[in-house]
């Protein structure tokens, strides 16, 4: 791999995420007022976020038995509404523990 | 700019910056062992702000892809980002000059977008400075000390620290969702149709990327057909 190689795909990946992040920033300036497409915008976050999540969160460490405990540990955290630092720790602790434990 | 704002912005991105440091440096030992000078990891990740599509770009760049099968992969696998931003130019203050708001765009990440959105208010260009640098540090930095310390962490602990974003998501998505049955019914719909999309014979076939967005379109769409919501509601 040259360096020149490197930096060319480096800069073709840059540019092509920050073209798509740009766009509708710089197009949609005026507030929308259709009623279906602020109802629309208002569901994206968390169809786009829970579509993320699920299923990759049970690859997402060492092992599936450590996920889903971690999984249901950050569930009961955020059911308790919790912060999002003391979810994503949380989570992150109980893997670590079932890890240790060898599962 | 508006300091008051900026700290808070800078505040409610620590725990992206902790999050971004593990998943970065993951990607710093990656690009490292695939023969990737450490300056050049640093700098992918301070251009891109992108995990996937980092991970997705070195994995060509090592199999030798030309240019347009690095555009075209980056494009399906951050094809997201056009509606969080979308999603973000409602949200933000309607009087931001242009070049704030294309100072912005740099940053609108899937985590970044998932707390700006819970801002119960309009985001001011100072907010979104500082919840855009302190993330950015973190995976910028993670990058360099996963690079440079590749055999040092240890496996069981770089692993659990894996689950930390999605921990995240988790707690933007399960406190709406337990008040608002629209909500929980939008949550229930689409992790329903991203299990079928990762686990069907045909459906399996599309690419991530791809899948992330017609399932957020369709259940979007769904949803706002199902409940639509009135004025007031939407301005929060």
């Amino acid at each position: 791999m040259s360096t020149k190689y490197i930096i060319a795909s480096m800069f073709v990946m840059a540019l092509t995420t920050y073209v798509i992040r740009m766009l509708p920033m710089a197009i949609f300036r005026k507030k929308i007022n259709d009623k279906r497409v602020q109802s629309f915008l208002y569901y994206v976050p968390y169809a786009v976020l829970s579509a993320m999540t699920f299923p990759a969160i049970f690859s997402s460490t060492g092992s599936e038995v450590s996920a889903v405990v971690g999984c249901v540990v950050a569930i009961v955290l955020a059911y308790m509404k919790r912060g999002l630092l003391t979810v994503a720790v949380g989570a992150a602790v109980a893997v670590f523990l079932v890890q240790m434990i060898g599962f | 700019m508006k300091k008051s704002e900026f700290l808070q912005g800078i505040r409610h991105g620590i725990p992206i910056c902790l999050g971004y440091f593990s998943v970065s440096a993951a990607f710093g030992i990656t690009a490292v062992r695939s023969g990737l000078p450490l300056w050049t990891a640093v700098l992918i990740s301070l251009t891109n702000v992108t995990s996937a599509g980092q991970f997705a770009g070195v994995n060509l760049m090592v199999a030798g892809g030309s240019m347009i099968e690095i555009a075209m992969t980056t494009l399906i696998i951050n094809i997201r980002y056009f509606l969080m931003s979308l999603s973000v130019s409602q949200k933000v203050e309607s009087k931001m000059s242009m070049k704030k708001r294309l100072g912005i765009a740099y940053g609108i990440t899937d985590e970044i977008f998932a707390v700006s959105m819970q801002q119960p208010r309009k985001l001011t260009a100072s907010y979104m400075a500082g919840l855009i640098l302190t993330p950015v540090v973190g995976w910028t930095l993670g990058t360099f000390v996963g690079g440079a310390a590749t055999q040092l962490m240890p496996q069981k602990l770089s692993s659990a620290m894996g689950i930390a974003l999605y921990g995240m998501f988790i707690a933007i998505i399960i406190p709406p969702a337990r008040e608002q049955k629209n909500v929980l019914f939008t949550v229930i719909l689409a992790i329903a149709a991203s299990v079928a999309f990762s686990s069907l014979p045909v459906l399996k076939l599309l690419s991530g990327g791809w899948a992330i967005i017609l399932i957020t379109i369709l259940v979007s769409g769904i949803a706002a057909w199902l409940f639509p919501r009135n004025e007031e509601e939407n301005a929060g």
